[in-house]
C-alpha cells in the first residue's frame, strides 16, 4: 500500500519536473526566434542589396571616324563588328536609358572603348541562373536580346562591376544611375539642425528641472508634459511641424530645415530626460562642496555638475542621434518626400534624407530600386551602428564613476 | 537642495543664466501646447465640414471622393473612421498576441534562467531588434512577410491578401517585443525575493513558482508593458505605410487587408490638396483622436505602475 502511494507520489513529482523542464525549454524557444527573425532579416536585406553594389556593365565600341549625334554614336558602338553599324532598336535597350550621362563626364576625343551601365532588365537578367530558361513571355528581355548579349559576353564586352555610382550619386529615374549620396548629404544637414535646436534647449531644460526648478506647479507642469511627450507618437510631432513650420510660418517645403526643427521637437523629450537622469546620477556632496566653497548657484552647475554629467549626456545626445536618424513618419509630413535629383545644396532648398530615400524606393515600382533600398537600409544600420558604438565609447572612456 | 538654489540671487550674470534656463523648460511646454492647440483648431475647421458624430460613428471612409453622386449629396467623401479605428485595433491585436507571450517568456528565461553569459548575450539582442528603424521591418514586412504568407495561403488553398494585416502585425510584434520584454523584465524585478525563496522552499519547482507566484505579483508592471506596447503600436506608421493596404473596409478578418489610421494620415497628407478642403483637414482630426488614444494608454499605465508601487510602500 505505502510503495503504491510512493508510486503515485513519485509519478506526480516527475510529471511536476517535467512541465519545468518543458517552460525552461519553451522561454529558451523564445530566443531563439528572435535570434532567428533578426538572421532573416539581415540576411534578407544583404542579399537584395547587392544588386545595387553589384552592377553590369556593357562596352561601347566607338569607331574613332564616327560623325553624328550622341545617340546613333552610342548605338553605333554597341554595333559586333566594330564597324559601326547600328544594330537594331533591341540591343540598344539593352544600354541603361540614362547612359548618354556617361558621355558629358568624358573627354571630348573618345577613347575606342566606353563602358556604359546596361539596363535594369540586364542586371535583373543576371540576378538569377534560372532567367535564361524562362519561356520568353515570362522574361523582361527578348530572345533576341539575350540572343545578342551573349554575342556580347563572348566578345568580352559584358562585365560585373562594383557600383561606384550608388555611393557617389543623388537619386534619379534609372536605378542604374541612383545613388545615396544625396540622402546621406540630407540626413546630415538635417541632424545638424535637429541638434543645434534640440541640444542647447533640451539640456537647458533638464538643468532648470533638475536643479534650480521650485517643486511647484510649474515643474510638475512641465514633468508630465515631458513624460507624455516622450510617447507620442512620431506622426503626430509631424502634423505639428506641418501647422507650425508650413501653415503658420511659411518656411520652405521639404528643406532640411524644416524637417530638422520637426525632428527637434521629437527628440526634445527624450533629449531631456537623458539629461535629467545624467545630472540626477551627479552626487549631492559635489553640490554642497562646490557651493561651501563659494561657488554661486551657476557656477555650481556649470563648472561643476556639468561636467561631471557631461559623457552621460552626450551618450544620450548620440541615442537620440541614432534614433532621429532613422524617423521617417515626420518628414513625410513636413513634404520631404519630392524627387531630388543630385541631391541636397543648403538648408532651405529641397532634399532628401535616408529614411525617406529608402521608403521612396521601396516602393518604386522599378524592381531595381528594390536593391538599392537595402542597400539604403544597410548604409543607415551601418550609421546607426556607429552612433550607438559611440555613445558606448563615450560612456566606457570618459565616465569614471561607474 | 533644489529649492535652496532659487531663493538664492546669484547676482547679475547669475540671473540671466537662470531666465535663458526657465525659457528652455518653457519651450519644452511649449511643444504639448503646440500639439494640443494645432490638432484641435485644425479638428475644430475640420468638424465645421464633417459632424462629429459623422467622423466618430460612420463606416464608410472614402475622402478621395470628390463629385455629386445620387447616392453622395455632398462636396466630398465619406469620413467615418470606424473601418480606420478596426484596423489599427486589428494589426495591433495581432502584434500583441505575438509579442506579449514572446517578450514575456524571453524576460523570464533571461532572469531566471540564463546564466551571466547568457544574459549578456540575449540582452544586446534585444537592444539590436529595438535599435532597427521602423522603415526596416517596412521593408522586411513588404518584401519578405506578406509574400510568404499569400504563397503559404496559396498551398493551403486559402486566399490571403498580399498586404494582409497578419503579416503586418507579426513583424510589428517582432517590433515591440523589445519593449515588452525590457519593460516586464523590470516588473519581474521588483518582486521581492522572499516572495520567491518561501514558494521554492514549500517545494515549488522553479516554474511553478515563476507561473503561480512571480507572475501574479509582478502582473500590474507587465499589464502597464501590455499597455505602453499596445500604444507603440497604434501610432506606429512606417511599417504599416510600407506593408499594409488604403482601401477601409470594416473588417476583422486577419487574412483581409486593412487600413489604419496612421496610413490614412500619410496618404492624406502626401497627396496635392488645397489646405482648407476636409480631406486634408481630416487628416489633423485623425491624429488627434490618434494622440487621445495613445495619450490615454499611457496615463493609464503610468497610473498602474504608480498605484502598484504605492501598495506595495517600495
Amino acid at each position: 500500500m505505502s510503495i503504491h502511494g510512493a508510486s503515485i507520489q513519485n509519478n506526480r513529482l516527475k510529471k511536476r519536473y517535467g512541465a519545468d523542464r518543458r517552460f525552461r525549454i519553451w522561454c529558451g524557444l523564445s530566443v531563439w526566434v528572435v535570434v532567428i527573425f533578426l538572421a532573416v532579416l539581415f540576411f534578407g536585406i544583404g542579399r537584395e542589396a547587392r544588386f545595387a553594389f553589384w552592377k553590369t556593365e556593357i562596352a561601347l565600341d566607338i569607331p574613332q571616324s564616327f560623325s553624328g549625334d550622341l545617340p546613333s554614336m552610342m548605338g553605333a558602338g554597341l554595333a559586333l563588328d566594330g564597324r559601326g553599324i547600328s544594330p537594331n532598336q533591341g540591343a540598344s535597350d539593352l544600354l541603361s536609358p540614362g547612359s548618354i550621362k556617361v558621355f558629358d563626364a568624358v573627354p571630348p576625343v573618345l577613347p575606342a572603348r566606353v563602358w556604359v551601365p546596361a539596363a535594369d532588365d540586364v542586371n535583373h537578367f543576371f540576378s538569377k541562373k534560372s532567367n535564361r530558361h524562362l519561356v520568353e513571355a515570362d522574361r523582361r528581355l527578348t530572345d533576341g536580346q539575350v540572343d545578342y548579349l551573349d554575342k556580347l559576353t563572348q566578345k568580352g564586352r559584358v562585365r560585373q562591376v562594383f557600383n561606384y555610382r550608388f555611393w557617389t550619386e543623388g537619386d534619379a529615374r534609372d536605378p542604374e544611375f541612383a545613388g545615396i549620396h544625396g540622402a546621406f548629404w540630407g540626413s546630415l544637414y538635417l541632424l545638424f539642425v535637429t541638434f543645434l535646436i534640440a541640444l542647447p534647449i533640451g539640456v537647458g531644460a533638464a538643468i532648470y528641472l533638475e536643479e534650480c526648478a521650485p517643486s511647484g506647479f510649474f515643474f510638475r507642469l512641465i514633468d508630465v508634459s515631458v513624460s507624455n511627450l516622450a510617447a507620442v507618437p512620431s506622426i503626430v510631432f509631424g502634423l505639428l511641424g506641418l501647422a507650425i513650420f508650413l501653415n503658420v510660418a511659411h518656411l520652405p517645403r521639404s528643406s532640411p530645415l524644416v524637417g530638422g526643427m520637426t525632428l527637434a521637437l521629437m527628440t526634445l523629450p527624450t533629449l531631456i530626460i537623458t539629461a535629467r537622469s545624467a545630472l540626477k546620477s551627479v552626487p549631492p556632496s559635489i553640490r554642497m562642496a562646490a557651493l561651501a566653497l563659494g561657488a554661486s548657484p551657476i557656477q555650481m552647475i556649470f563648472h561643476h555638475v556639468l561636467p561631471m554629467a557631461f559623457p552621460g549626456i552626450v551618450t544620450g545626445v548620440l541615442i537620440s542621434i541614432a534614433r532621429a536618424m532613422g524617423e521617417t513618419a515626420p518628414l513625410l509630413m513636413v513634404g520631404m518626400m519630392a524627387y531630388v535629383p543630385g541631391g541636397a545644396s543648403g538648408f532651405l532648398s529641397p532634399s532628401s534624407a535616408l529614411p525617406v530615400q529608402i521608403f521612396a524606393w521601396a516602393r518604386n515600382p522599378e524592381p531595381g530600386f528594390m536593391g538599392h533600398a537595402a542597400a539604403g537600409i544597410l548604409v543607415l544600420l551601418g550609421l546607426l551602428i556607429f552612433f550607438n558604438s559611440l555613445a558606448l565609447w563615450v560612456r566606457r572612456t570618459f565616465d569614471h564613476r561607474v | 537642495m533644489a529649492r535652496s538654489l532659487s531663493r538664492i540671487n546669484a547676482g547679475g550674470g547669475g540671473a540671466v543664466a537662470l531666465w535663458i534656463l526657465k525659457i528652455c523648460a518653457f519651450l519644452a511646454i511649449f511643444v504639448t501646447f503646440g500639439i494640443v492647440f494645432s490638432l484641435l483648431l485644425e479638428s475644430v475647421r475640420f468638424f465645421s465640414f464633417i459632424s462629429p458624430v459623422d467622423f466618430l460613428f460612420g463606416v464608410d471612409w472614402s475622402p478621395e471622393t470628390l463629385y455629386h453622386t445620387p447616392t453622395n449629396p455632398r462636396d466630398w467623401g465619406g469620413f467615418g473612421i470606424l473601418p480606420l479605428l478596426s484596423g489599427s485595433f486589428l494589426i495591433t491585436l495581432i502584434a500583441l498576441i505575438v509579442a506579449v507571450p514572446l517578450g514575456l517568456m524571453i524576460a523570464i528565461y533571461t532572469r531566471e534562467y540564463a546564466s551571466s553569459t547568457a544574459r549578456s548575450l540575449i540582452k544586446p539582442v534585444v537592444d539590436i531588434l529595438a535599435g532597427i528603424p521602423t522603415i526596416v521591418y517596412g521593408f522586411f514586412a513588404l518584401g519578405a512577410v506578406t509574400p510568404f504568407l499569400q504563397k503559404m495561403g496559396a498551398v493551403f488553398h486559402v486566399t490571403i491578401s498580399p498586404q494582409s494585416a497578419l503579416g503586418v502585425g507579426i513583424v510589428m510584434g517582432l517590433m515591440i517585443l523589445p519593449f515588452i520584454a525590457s519593460l516586464s523584465d523590470e516588473a519581474l524585478g521588483s518582486v521581492p525575493r522572499d516572495l520567491r525563496d518561501s514558494s521554492l522552499a514549500l517545494g515549488a519547482t522553479l516554474s511553478e513558482t515563476i507561473c503561480h507566484i512571480v507572475v501574479p505579483a509582478a502582473f500590474p508592471g507587465i499589464m502597464s508593458a501590455f499597455l505602453l506596447a499596445a500604444s507603440r503600436a497604434v501610432g506606429e506608421t512606417m511599417l504599416v505605410v510600407m506593408a499594409s493596404g488604403l482601401s477601409a473596409h470594416l473588417t476583422l478578418n486577419p487574412l483581409d487587408s486593412a487600413t489604419t489610421v496612421t496610413v490614412q494620415i500619410v496618404s492624406l497628407l502626401t497627396g496635392d490638396g488645397a489646405f482648407d478642403s476636409p480631406k486634408t483637414l481630416s487628416a489633423f482630426a485623425l491624429g488627434l483622436i490618434l494622440f487621445l488614444i495613445t495619450l490615454s494608454l499611457n496615463i493609464v499605465a503610468h497610473h498602474l505602475v504608480r498605484r502598484h508601487i504605492k501598495k506595495r510602500g517600495v
